[in-house]
């Protein structure tokens, strides 16, 4: 007899997932006050919460959230822009990408974190070196990303639309630049992400506002609940831009 | 009457040193219907990417109107072996592509795509896109995509190869009937002897690799023509034979060249 496949049943898995995740949070509560798990180092669930409470009811965390977001949209944009500027150029231009191509891998292979002292240094504490860590991660996946879209599209269409009356920029607009959209992104979700590292971490290093100067701030007091409490805004900041750029790629990308 | 495309003495030889092309002559009358058949790979594609101007004869001359080809040019249409829509566009922004490109005022662009997808038989699928529709109806609007901004050449590119034989021989009755009496010289290029016979009014036969003429037919059966009725015609039967023979050659060659390379 044949196998059938049956469709996943979404409730089901959305009801499965939150009773893993309450389970794993009962289990950490419970090792807590047992004293299976050092609070120190582990903290407990209710203790995070309560520091989340507490930010909330201080509106530290409001300036913070303002911050670091304001950071990591901002790294966004701006990488997320000269990526795909420099993408579109490389990739349409046969010399520039020959002269830069090798270039741009060799400056991805520098482990960019090592860089924040350095924009620290050139830009201070203040806001300017956050954003220039976020573009520093966002412009590389974005380019290549662009880069790869466009290298990747059918020599067909090139030809049938260059025969239909279309002139460079004509190309580029109608079916080089919607050809790349897809691998966009694609590569925005995972830049997302890394512009809030860039921003977070360049706030580690040294910042006076800002959901990673938080988290430094709590783990020099040995505020283990802090820092927890820091990761989990981070994390409920990551998924509603991930969200919103789902939702803007399903209305942009509709032909698929 | 002058004519519509000539190729003199025309090399083309590839970057890695393939050779699609050696020494063609063409001469292709205006409003002919001409069909180019060789054994598959045998450069038949390359003659077209010249014409159009999407690639540059290594030696020899391409004229189109009698002005020599320098790039791609205005008042050529293509229709390509494989899909070219653009997958991203609806069946309506694909065939009014053209009329954009060429910075035909909005109204009248929108009512001459409208008109020649219901001249394909495409009404109601304005809105759709490319992978919803089938492989005949994605040519249709390829078609109607190439015809709606009126070029005087029409290049194609074994456009029915992939199609199935029905589907194939409704496409090849629909062609006749948009090209009668529009005065547009086509360049039709095919493998299939048949195909080539029941539409053209000349056949010219390639060598296989690097492509030279071999020979060429006048086609003098009667029209307007039904492709299923016209393979029956006794004439038809006479070319297909003659032509065969020429053919036969070069499949055989080509076959052969294949067969010890792989």
């Amino acid at each position: 007899m044949r196998e059938q496949l049956q469709p996943v049943n979404r409730w089901s898995v959305l009801a499965t997932q939150i009773a893993l995740t309450l389970v794993v949070l009962l289990l950490w509560e419970a090792g807590g006050r047992a004293g299976w798990v050092d609070k120190l180092y582990f903290s407990k669930p209710s203790d995070i919460g309560m520091e989340i409470g507490q930010w909330l009811s201080h509106g530290y965390i409001l300036g913070d959230v303002t911050t670091t977001m304001s950071e990591t949209l901002i790294g966004l944009a701006v990488g997320a822009f000269a990526g795909i500027v420099l993408g579109v150029l490389l990739a349409s231009n046969r010399f520039i990408g020959a002269v830069f191509e090798p270039l741009l891998v060799l400056l991805n292979s520098i482990p960019r974190i090592t860089l924040v002292p350095l924009f620290i240094l050139w830009f201070g504490f203040k806001m300017e070196s956050k954003v220039a860590s976020a573009v520093a991660l966002v412009l590389f996946v974005v380019f290549f990303a662009t880069y790869t879209g466009i290298k990747d599209v059918d020599p067909t269409l090139v030809a049938s639309v260059r025969v239909l009356g279309a002139n460079r920029a004509d190309v580029i607009r109608h079916v080089l630049m919607p050809s790349a959209l897809t691998w966009i992104f694609s590569s925005l979700r995972t830049a997302v992400g890394f512009a809030l590292i860039g921003a977070v971490v360049a706030e580690y290093f040294g910042a006076n506002a800002g959901v990673g100067y938080r988290i430094q701030y709590s783990e020099a007091n040995f505020n283990t609940a802090g820092v927890f409490a820091g990761l989990a805004v981070l994390m409920v900041l990551v998924t509603f831009v991930d969200t919103f750029i789902v939702w803007t790629q399903r209305r942009l990308v509709r032909w698929k | 009457m002058q004519p519509a495309i000539r190729l003199l003495g025309v090399d083309k030889q590839f970057p890695g040193g393939y050779t699609a092309l050696k020494g063609v002559d063409l001469h292709v009358a205006t409003g002919r219907f001409v069909a180019l058949v060789g054994p598959s790979g045998c450069g038949k594609s390359t003659t077209l990417s010249l014409i159009a101007g999407l690639e540059m004869p290594s030696a020899g001359h391409v004229y189109v109107r009698e002005r020599e080809v320098t790039g791609v040019g205005g008042g050529i249409g293509f229709l390509f072996q494989r899909d070219a829509l653009l997958p991203w566009k609806t069946v309506f922004d694909n065939v009014a592509l053209p009329l954009r490109l060429r910075r035909v005022p909005n109204a009248s662009a929108q009512q001459r795509a409208a008109d020649w997808i219901g001249r394909v038989g495409l009404r109601g699928f304005e809105k759709n896109y490319p992978h919803e529709l089938s492989g005949g109806m994605r040519k249709r609007v390829a078609l109607a995509q190439t015809l709606a901004y009126d070029p005087e050449i029409i290049l194609m590119d074994e456009p029915f190869s992939a199609l199935d034989v029905q589907t194939r021989d409704l496409m090849e009755d629909e062609l006749l009937q948009l090209w009668q009496g529009s005065g547009k010289t086509i360049v039709f290029v095919t493998h299939d002897l048949e195909e080539a016979i029941a539409l053209a009014d000349e056949v010219v036969v390639m060598t296989s690799g690097p492509a030279r003429v071999k020979a060429r037919y006048d086609v003098t059966l009667p029209r307007p023509r039904v492709i299923e009725e016209v393979r029956m015609d006794p004439r038809f039967t006479d070319l297909y034979r003659a032509m065969w023979n020429d053919l036969r050659d070069e499949v055989l060659e080509s076959y052969a060249r294949a067969t010890s390379a792989g």
